[in-house]
């Protein structure tokens, strides 16, 4: 097994193990560490078994499912467990992954500037950059919550269409904030330098040796890492959150059993914090996105990605459990990169239907996901694993 | 014992402020605001008044599908959020059978040929019975089965980017013109307003279009049953309206109307996949605006909705004429969430 | 045989039991009132009977037929008319749009049907076009009865007639229940005001915690000491 392969093995060890962690959680403290060992097991095995090209896939797709796991655990805040139907996470996703691209990325300079204009630039750390996108999203949400949620649920779906459209026209054609209609570009990648033959000026000697093995093409395993880490901190946070009592209010304010206990003020305020906590998270995962695609633009949040395509993925896992959440996330992503190559399997099918198809096939996977929402509502609402049951 | 009496300045203002009359305040802010800040950006009259003309024919291609959006609101307790891809579908559907069709010489001042005409009366029926279609595949088996509301409502969204995907797949994501190359150039009318012939036609159309269904809501009875229907679903079961035929018709004209408003706003400017999703918010604005259920509210809705984003132009990006819609609902929202003329309290 | 005829009947809402064992009889020409306190489900009771909820155990026969959670269109056609408490009248609705939305099913001109209900409240056919939404308490209820009214029913139901109302409104109305019972309606009615309505009614039942407690005719149950107590304010 080659250097390289080891270092990978062991960054993909980290997923591999929050996952087997889980899995023996009933064990205790003997679980945590045959969930840790078997995770670097699995790692390992994959990195030594499989040929490098179909571990980079693996690892890339981890990355992308896990970034929208966070944002499929955001919208479980809000609609799982609050009831809040919230048709424009594209904006609280953008507004985090443009907020943490402003403020980690430096002003441009010289001829640059001249090509590239944005409202500022702080290049502050990749953690300020994730912790204000939560932040600035939240807020938004707030603004946006306050005038519609304590009217009826409806009211909400239609106010966050509106949102998500407006922060997609602003940065289409603000090009002083974000660079307009260009992408906004050189979002720094965290930890980059771990891939570079300098290695991290700010990190022990020792551990620069170790990661030396990789190259800068090795990135997303450091990336999947860093990733893995935030859902593993979001998924626990908001697992604690739910058991709390606050959690139990959401779900009496779901089951609208406000009237019962509570008025009608303090329910509105209740789904103004999972609203906006939900937000956060969305915004969080917004970050997450930008510092991996180093380059982006409004293009990047549709409705269709950046809305559609996570309301399926909390639909299917099972809405009302963070599990479920993370798990829709992974089997949509899945299903929406295996359709990809299918597509491209019976191109010469789609050419003989007709010539403009082939280039058009992308969309047959939207058909498809719609069909399959039109599917889940209708036939298993509860998504693949239902909400816990709860003795209240 | 007694009531407190209400009668401070404050309290009174208060009250005058969130009933009815503070939303027409509000909506007379919003004119003069315009109208001074038109002033102070030294736009001319005449092209304030070109605007003001072209908002309301904007403003009649919205009512096309606020009207039944508001109905299906109100009769199905569903806002129907795939309603903007059935104006999509009904402009694409034109367009294929203008292709289709032989093209004939343009009619008169008119850009488009009798081919367009005979699209439009055959893609209008056709989109409202594939909307009852959509009703009876999806609404009504959920209906049936008792899911929540909120269910439909996300079926419709499902279905709305079903739909936007079909148009993807057969047309492509290009920008469609009906006519490429055949515009009509604008031409006085009187005052120093110019307009485009195609725009007095789609004004003219709007106009007939919503006087019929004001004669049909009026004075038939399946008319008043939809108006009491969506006044009213739990009421209209009690009183004995089939409600079923009266959630078949409304999708019937919910659709037809949608697919002539889609096809219209196609003629005026241009098709691609997403207007019906950009529509959607207008749509839900005129909606809200004129009170859920009430289809002359969903009129007066639009007609404000649309001079709105039409006057805003004269100091705005055109392309935030969608976010002025979006800002004027919020602000509905605030004041008095049960629009122009709604009972306060009844549906918030 | 009797109109109506409710027995054993369970019912609720999702799973929570709101009415166990209910049995209760209208005959043809009767008035019958139920009373009991808040949350003895009364209202749950009319909806039981009126097919918006469905009878878990026991039946509800109408007219001698079992009609146990029948669609409320198809107990309309048969013969029974519901005023719900609140929300009774569509506002957006003139007063002869409304009236004439109580008679959907019926093909054919709804004049003499009209003028009938007008006779019973002329105050109406003054307002007639006039939206429902604009009027006062009193005049909406008259609506929602004269709607119920227009297909002649045999059995008209009415839940709480007077909440809400003005003391003399409620005596205007209570006087028009026992007109459309004299044309031979039958009426079942919920009241909270129970000492009205029992004087009103032929027969009475008392119902609490989602049983029945008592029945009798409506002159008895006002001198037992029990209701008097509990329900007649002492």
């Amino acid at each position: 097994m080659s250097e390289a392969a080891f270092v990978k093995g062991l960054l993909l060890a980290v997923p591999a193990s929050f996952v087997a962690v889980h899995l023996f959680g009933r064990l205790g403290r003997l679980g945590a560490v045959l969930g840790i060992a078997v995770g670097i097991a699995a790692g390992l095995a994959a990195t030594a078994l499989l040929p490098s090209g179909q571990i980079g896939y693996v690892a890339s797709f981890v990355l992308m499912a896990s970034i929208y796991a966070v944002l499929s655990l955001g919208l479980n805040v809000q609609w799982g467990y609050t009831g809040l139907f919230n048709i424009g996470i594209a904006a609280f996703f953008a507004v985090g992954a443009f907020t943490t691209a402003l403020v980690t990325t430096r002003m441009p300079e010289g001829p640059l500037a001249a090509f590239s204009q944005q409202a500022f630039g702080f290049g502050m750390p990749f953690l300020v950059g994730v912790l204000a996108a939560g932040a600035v999203s939240g807020v938004v949400a707030w603004a946006i919550g306050r005038p519609t949620l304590k009217l009826r649920d409806d009211y909400l779906a239609i106010a966050t269409i509106g949102i998500a459209e407006v922060v997609r026209l602003i940065f289409q054609n603000e090009r002083w904030l974000a660079n307009g209609p260009q992408p906004l570009r050189g979002i720094p990648q965290p930890l980059n330098c771990l891939t570079q033959t300098d290695g991290c000026g700010y990190l022990p000697a020792a551990v620069n040796a170790f990661f030396s093995p990789l190259t800068p093409r090795d990135y997303p395993f450091v990336y999947l890492a860093v990733v893995a880490l935030v859902l593993v901190v979001v998924y626990l946070v908001l697992e604690r959150m739910i058991e709390s009592p606050w959690g139990r209010v959401l779900r009496a304010v779901r089951e609208e059993e406000s009237s019962a206990r509570m008025n009608g003020k303090d329910a509105a305020a209740f789904k103004i914090q999972a609203f906006v906590v939900g937000a956060v998270i969305m915004g969080i995962g917004g970050a997450l996105y930008a510092h991996y695609m180093v380059s982006i633009d409004y293009s990047h949040f549709d409705p269709l990605y950046a809305t559609f395509l996570i309301w399926v993925m909390l639909m299917l896992g099972g809405s009302g459990n963070n599990r479920g959440a993370i798990l829709g996330a992974f089997v949509i992503w899945g299903i929406w990169t295996g359709t990809a190559s299918l597509i491209d399997e019976i191109r010469p099918a789609l050419a003989a239907i007709s010539s403009d198809l082939p280039a058009r096939g992308p969309y047959l996977r939207f058909l498809f996901i719609s069909i399959l929402l039109l599917a889940i509502l209708r036939f298993r609402p509860q998504g693949l694993i239902g909400e816990k049951r709860r003795t209240s | 014992m007694t009531t407190a009496p209400r009668s401070s300045p404050l309290r009174r203002l208060a009250d005058l402020l969130t009933g009815a009359s503070g939303l027409w305040i509000l909506l007379a802010a919003v004119a003069a605001a315009v109208v001074v800040g038109s002033f102070v950006q030294g736009v001319e009259p005449q092209r304030l008044l070109s605007l003001l003309v072209r908002g309301v024919m904007l403003g009649g291609i919205l009512a096309l599908g606020a009207i039944g959006l508001s109905l299906i609101f109100g009769v199905l307790n569903l806002p129907h959020f795939a309603h903007g891809e059935l104006m999509t579908l009904g402009a694409y559907l034109a367009f294929f059978l203008v292709l289709l069709l032989p093209s004939g010489a343009p009619l008169g001042p008119f850009s488009f040929g009798i081919e367009f005409l005979i699209a439009v009366a055959v893609v209008a029926p056709a989109v409202g019975a594939l909307s009852y279609g959509l009703d009876r595949g999806v609404y009504r088996p959920l209906r049936a089965r008792g899911s929540a509301p909120i269910y439909l409502a996300m079926s419709s969204l499902a279905l709305a980017f079903g739909i936007r995907s079909v148009v993807y797949l057969v047309w492509g994501a290009d920008f469609r013109f009906f006519y490429p190359g055949r515009a009509r150039p604008a031409f006085e009318l009187f005052a120093g307003i110019r307009v485009r012939p195609d725009q007095l036609f789609i004004l003219g159309l709007a106009l007939v279009l919503i006087v019929a269904v004001y004669l049909l809501l009026e004075r038939t009875k399946l008319g008043k049953a939809m108006r009491a229907t969506a006044d009213n679903a739990e009421l209209a079961r009690v009183a004995g309206i089939d409600t079923e035929r009266v959630v078949a018709f409304t999708w019937m004209l919910g659709g037809s109307l949608a697919a002539i408003g889609g096809a219209m706003y196609g003629l005026d400017a241009q098709m691609r996949p997403e207007m019906g999703w950009w529509l959607l918010l207008p749509l839900f604005a005129s909606v809200i605006l004129g009170t859920i259920g009430n289809p002359y509210g969903a009129l007066a809705g639009a007609l404000i909705i649309g001079i709105v984003w039409q006057v805003s132009t004269a100091f705005l990006n055109p392309a935030y004429g969608p976010g002025v819609a979006f800002l004027l609902m919020i602000l509905v929202l605030l004041v008095r969430p049960e629009g122009l003329f709604g009972a306060r309290g009844k549906r918030a | 045989m009797p109109v109506l005829e409710v027995d054993a009947a369970t019912s609720g809402y999702g799973q929570m039991e709101v009415v166990r064992d209910l049995s209760l009889r209208v005959d043809e020409g009767e008035i019958i009132s139920i009373i009991g306190p808040n949350g003895a489900g009364k209202s749950t009771a009319m909806k039981l009977v009126f097919g918006l909820l469905k009878p878990w155990r026991g039946s509800v026969r109408f007219l001698g037929e079992d009609v146990g959670g029948l669609a409320p269109d198809k107990l309309v056609r048969r013969g029974m008319a519901y005023v719900p408490q609140v929300a009774n009248v569509f506002t957006t609705l003139t007063v002869e749009e409304n009236l004439e939305m109580g008679a959907f099913t019926l093909t054919g001109p709804l004049g003499e049907r009209k003028r009938r209900v007008y006779e019973l409240f002329p105050r109406l056919h003054e307002r007639r076009r006039q939206r429902a939404g604009q009027m006062s308490g009193g005049e909406r209820q008259m609506v929602a009865m004269g709607r119920a009214l227009m297909l002649d029913p045999k059995l008209l139901m009415l839940d709480e007639p007077s909440a809400g109302l003005a003391p003399l409104l409620v005596d205007m109305i209570f006087e028009k229940i026992e007109e459309v019972n004299a044309a031979g309606i039958s009426v079942l009615m919920v009241e909270q005001n129970a000492r009205k309505s029992l004087e009103l009614a032929h027969r009475g039942y008392v119902l609490a915690a989602g049983r029945n407690e008592l029945d009798g005719p409506g002159s008895v149950l006002l001198d037992d000491p029990k209701v008097a107590r509990l329900y007649l304010g002492g």
